[in-house]
């Protein structure tokens, strides 16, 4: 076994980020996966770590359901989903004997398993390890903060749907970032609109605008609104890369545009 | 550690077994320390202190999903104001999701307070015959989040139980926060001898959410709680200009219909998705009143009304059996 040093596993990860959100439903997974393919396209090597330890819904999102992840003497390998290994993934659905198996534990049993999948994980080299995250404020949040700690995370994107319901739970969880020192990179609204494929009519679904406005109040910046596109949800559904194969789709620009900001973010001039 | 298959040692009894971390199986199994320690007190006194306190409770309704943001607090809600339609019925709705409550805002209650009288906490009432409770009401404002490990949150909701003054009650109504963890667990937990009517399970329509919803249809098994329906909800957006209707959620495997087919259950309805719906719950306003001809709301009202019809059978089957057992 190679000297990996302090960092141990996590020794050759660039940068970490959180994707969290108070509020279920609201398109964390998406972000994730979208996010990983968008810096896929542009050269980076990306790792997802999947903490939705009831509701994992990465394997499917990029199509790597039922797969297995093996141990060696360093770890758990995780799943590679292109043959290139440009994005890895750990997630407790490759543990499960079934797929539809439901994880009934408490929160000591889910805190252990966050522990490992952060140092045991044999991620090699990588520019970017996404965290992907259930909804809320508890065992898996905490843990997961409190383990990734000593790797100093760059900090967390929060992710809302515009109406009111859902603004209120992410005000909550900007409250987390707060107390437990996670720099929020900012607050991506999403679902926001949709434009009827039949008449061009752009509906909003589930109101406008409260995303960019909680980025105001708090005064966090505001990565932009990703509207409601069913070729998107449809990609998911199928495991497709969305961001090679659909670059005219009204969700692409928005996504892009939050990954850049991103990598401008972790590549200030001058490095 | 039963559940994830692959690490966990044969025979482990699972977390959820009082045996939990104490089995034979368990030796030498690393996580059998939290096991032990994670594991649900089945001896806890409160549950024969609940067990009374829910005598006086008829029916006892759980809203469940695997998957967050389907519409289970917005369900569990309208579920709350159609049955208080009837104004001889008493209809209790309490929030369990302690780290998102949504419940005071969908309600039109949120920033009021819950008050502590000689019997107990008074929960908050919306009508006469239409009270709820909530974590929402015990914060000190909108930015106050609630950063608890499960033990505090299993507290929280034991004492929901416990010592709210619920009074003679038709309905209680219980929203519940995503998943299959510590706070499914303890409600069915403290339940347990009171006889839960029954879980409505909300889902959309796409695998994305079937796939975390069938997970919580196992847990239901598991913990032998039984399953009133399935309710498919955002279920395809009619545009209101071309009256052309889109799937934005589409059904890629057969939609809670195919799901309920396969597994046995039945789909109590679907509704649709209506913008007018999330305006109502940030409101804080019933969709009953605010758009009572809507096909959503139409929707809804037989749903509820299958609901009742199942209660009603539930209930008359309790009683015969109680009659049996005198
Ligand atoms: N912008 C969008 N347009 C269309 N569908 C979306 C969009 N964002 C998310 N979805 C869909 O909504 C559902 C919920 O998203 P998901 O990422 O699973 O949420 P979370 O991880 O927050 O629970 C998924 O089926 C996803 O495909
Ligand atoms: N049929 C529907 N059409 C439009 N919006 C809906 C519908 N059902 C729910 N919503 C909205 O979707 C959001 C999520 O619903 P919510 O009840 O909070 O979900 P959950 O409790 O499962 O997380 C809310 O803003 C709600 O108003
Ligand atoms: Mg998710
Ligand atoms: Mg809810
Ligand atoms: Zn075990
Ligand atoms: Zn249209």
């Amino acid at each position: 076994m190679e000297a990996v040093g302090e960092r141990g596993n996590l020794a050759g990860v660039g940068h970490i980020l959180l994707v969290l959100s108070g509020k279920g439903g609201v398109g964390k997974s998406t972000i994730s996966t979208e996010l990983a393919l968008a810096l896929r396209h542009v050269g980076k090597k990306v790792g997802i770590l999947d903490v939705d330890l009831c509701g994992p819904s990465i394997p499917q999102m990029l199509k790597v359901q039922g797969k297995g992840v093996h141990q060696c003497d360093s770890g758990w390998v995780p799943v590679f989903v292109d043959q290139d290994k440009s994005i890895s993934l750990m997630s407790i659905g490759f543990l499960l004997e079934k797929p539809d198996d439901a994880v009934v534990w408490r929160g000591p049993k889910k805190n252990a398993l966050i522990k490992q999948f952060i140092s045991d994980v044999t991620w090699g080299d990588l520019d970017f390890l996404i965290v992907d995250t259930p909804p809320g404020t508890s065992d898996e949040h905490i843990s997961t903060v409190e383990s990734l700690r000593p790797y100093k995370p760059l900090g967390a994107v929060l992710v809302t749907t515009p109406q009111a319901v859902s603004v209120g739970d992410v005000r909550r969880e900007l409250t987390f970032c707060k107390k437990t020192g996670l720099q929020v990179i900012g607050i991506v609204e999403n679902m926001s609109g949709f434009v009827c494929p039949h008449c061009l009519e752009c509906t909003n679904l589930f109101s406008k605008g409260g995303g960019e406005e909680l980025a105001r109040h708090a005064g966090v910046p505001f990565l932009g609104c990703v509207p409601l596109d069913p070729q998107l949800t449809q990609s998911l559904e199928e495991g497709r890369d969305f961001i090679q194969e659909f670059p005219k789709s009204s969700a692409f620009p928005a996504l892009a545009h939050i990954a850049q900001q991103i990598l401008d973010r972790t590549s200030p001039q001058g490095s | 550690m039963a559940e994830a298959g692959g690490a966990a040692p044969h025979g482990c009894p699972g977390t959820s077994s009082a045996q939990a971390g104490r089995a034979a199986a368990c030796q030498g199994c690393p996580s059998r320390g939290l096991c032990a320690a994670g594991g649900p007190a089945a001896s806890d006194p409160a549950i024969e202190e609940i067990k009374e306190k829910m005598k006086i409770v008829k029916h006892k309704i759980l809203v469940l999903s695997g998957k967050g943001g389907v519409g289970k607090s917005t369900f569990s809600a309208h579920l709350a104001h159609g049955l208080a339609k009837d104004e001889t019925k008493q209809v209790a709705l309490l929030d369990i999701d302690i780290c998102g409550p949504s419940i005071p805002k969908i309600m039109g209650i949120e920033g009021e307070q819950v008050h502590q009288s000689g019997s107990g906490w008074s929960p908050v009432y919306v009508e006469e015959n239409l009270c709820v409770m909530s974590v929402g009401f015990l914060l000190s404002g909108p930015d106050d989040a609630v950063i608890w490990r499960g033990p505090k949150k299993n507290g929280m909701i034991k004492q929901f139980l416990r010592d709210v003054d619920w009074g003679e009650i038709d309905y209680l109504i219980v929203d519940t926060p995503p998943g299959t963890s510590d706070e499914h667990l303890s409600i069915v937990q403290y339940l347990s001898s009171s006889q839960i009517d029954g879980a409505v399970i909300i889902t959309t329509p796409q695998e994305v959410s079937l796939q975390d919803v069938r997970k919580e249809i196992n847990f239901c098994h598991k913990v032998k709680l039984p399953i009133i329906g399935v309710v498919e909800n955002m279920s395809g957006f009619v545009c209101p200009k071309c009256k052309i209707e889109s799937q934005i959620f589409p059904p890629t495997t057969g939609g809670a219909e195919k799901m309920c087919q396969n597994l046995n259950i039945s789909l109590l309805g679907k509704v649709p998705l209506d913008p007018q719906i999330g305006k109502s719950c940030d409101q804080g306003q019933s969709f009953f009143s605010e758009i009572p001809e809507s096909p959503a709301t139409s929707s809804y009202r037989n749903i509820i009304q299958r609901i009742q019809e199942y209660c009603g059978l539930h209930h008359s089957q309790e009683k015969r059996s109680n009659q049996g057992m005198e």
